[in-house]
């Protein structure tokens, strides 16, 4: 007989109440991937799905296909969450990079090149500077702030690219500008995201 | 292994975003497979991806709810074992794995094209629009002069060369754009092996170069 992890009441786990209003889903992520709680499980889909299948329809997968690979990204959630990393990322940082793998896959029929983190095992002299897992809750807040307050041209690139999935110069062609400006504007958006961001790590 | 020559922030956030080709995103993913300082980088560039994922919904906007139906399928699902993939123990190369994946372990096995004397090639699988290539380049040898439509991102995965902009060895990436007009001259006594890629065709400077491109294409 296998064991069965808490909150194994699958009949019961569809009808809980969704998760309150703020929740740590860093914290949430690893405590699943650790414990195996369906329950867990549960409250993350709720949260998670619906902007999956946001993104996934937004960076271009067809409408009757997007509810497939967005099961399929949720399903990766759960197998994967031994691979997840809190101190290296917020769990909607890390169910975006599933999200947009899989988007790809899809898209393209190809796998989208990544690394590994633990690829080399990289002589990391950095340690300290890692944040902890409490902390990428908290720096993805602030991310998403520090988006809110990027000049529209800046922004302008970073939706281009994020949520329709275009080259430089495909946005230079759409903006009718210099695919260096496009370069800068992302330059700039990017160097000013990372020192609002990286301030409290 | 000392990088200099690191990826640009714009092409790092195009790499987060799944806005590069396929074979600008291997030179991205192999640089990054062998460079903290850029998997750092990229790690920020991703966590913009995660907070604009967050915002995409309103939680209380009744549209943008997903019904029980597929939490209920997942549910089902949670218990079965998935294929297992057991990833075989990766050799000790000097091939960045997720340039491995597509061209094995060992870069003397790769099959080399002549495109010239002392410059070879090994074309990458992937065909969308740019171009995607392994280049291997004898000492002393140049590569044509030329400039670029888009981008062009190259890898140096053994030797080295310089060019106007300075000195590439193994582990450097030269990440450019359209603004340089570049020649690169091997200056390492052993080929420089390189793994370029391009979003666009390159424009050659020279009339040599314009006839050669139809068969080079670099
Ligand atoms: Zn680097």
């Amino acid at each position: 007989m296998k064991n069965s992890p808490p909150g194994d009441d699958v009949e019961n786990l569809a009808s809980l109440k969704p998760p309150r209003a703020s929740e740590d889903w860093t914290e949430m992520l690893a405590l699943m991937a650790e414990t195996r709680d369906k329950s867990l499980y549960v409250d993350l889909f709720r949260h998670f799905a619906p902007r999956v299948k946001a993104y996934v329809l937004r960076l271009g997968v067809v409408p009757s296909a997007a509810e497939e690979v967005t099961q399929e990204i949720m399903l990766a959630v759960w197998r994967k969450a031994h691979l997840f990393n809190a101190a290296k990322a917020a769990a909607s940082t890390w169910i975006f990079t599933l999200a947009r793998n899989q988007s790809i896959d899809w898209m393209r029929s190809q796998k989208y090149p990544q690394y590994e983190f633990d690829d080399q095992k990289p002589e990391t002299s950095e340690a300290a500077s890692v944040p902890s897992a409490g902390e990428a809750e908290v720096l993805s807040d602030r991310m998403a702030a520090a988006i809110k307050t990027l000049p529209e041209n800046q922004a302008q690139v970073i939706f281009m690219s994020f949520f329709e999935g275009r080259s430089h110069g495909e946005i230079a062609n759409r903006l009718d500008i210099p695919l260096g400006s496009v370069k800068s504007r992302l330059r700039l958006a990017s160097e000013k995201l990372r020192t609002l961001w990286g301030d409290a790590v | 292994m000392k990088i200099n020559h690191h990826l640009d922030d714009a092409t790092l956030v195009s790499y987060s975003a799944g806005a590069l080709s396929q074979g600008m995103a291997l030179v991205v993913a192999s640089h990054l497979a062998i460079c903290p300082e850029c998997q750092r980088r990229n790690e920020q560039t991703d966590a913009i991806g995660g907070a604009l994922l967050d915002d995409l919904v309103d939680d209380s906007a009744v549209d943008d709810k997903i019904d029980d139906g597929m939490l209920n399928d997942l549910l089902a699902k949670l218990d079965e074992e998935p294929e297992v993939t057991t990833a075989a123990p990766w050799p000790k190369t000097d091939i960045p794995r997720p340039l491995a994946e597509y061209v094995g372990a060992n870069l003397e096995r790769v099959e080399w094209k002549r495109i010239v004397p002392g410059v070879y090639f090994h074309e990458l699988p992937f065909g969308n629009g740019g171009v995607s290539r392994l280049l291997r380049i004898a000492p002393g040898k140049t590569i044509l002069p030329h400039s670029h439509e888009g981008n062009e991102l190259t890898l140096i995965l053994r030797g080295s060369f310089s060019d106007e902009l300075g000195r590439f060895a193994a582990g450097d990436v030269a990440d450019l754009d359209d603004q340089v007009e570049h020649q690169p001259l091997v200056d390492s006594s052993e080929d420089c092996i390189c793994l370029v890629a391009t979003d666009a065709p390159l424009r050659f400077t020279t009339w040599f170069g314009r006839l050669v491109q139809p068969i080079t294409g670099f």
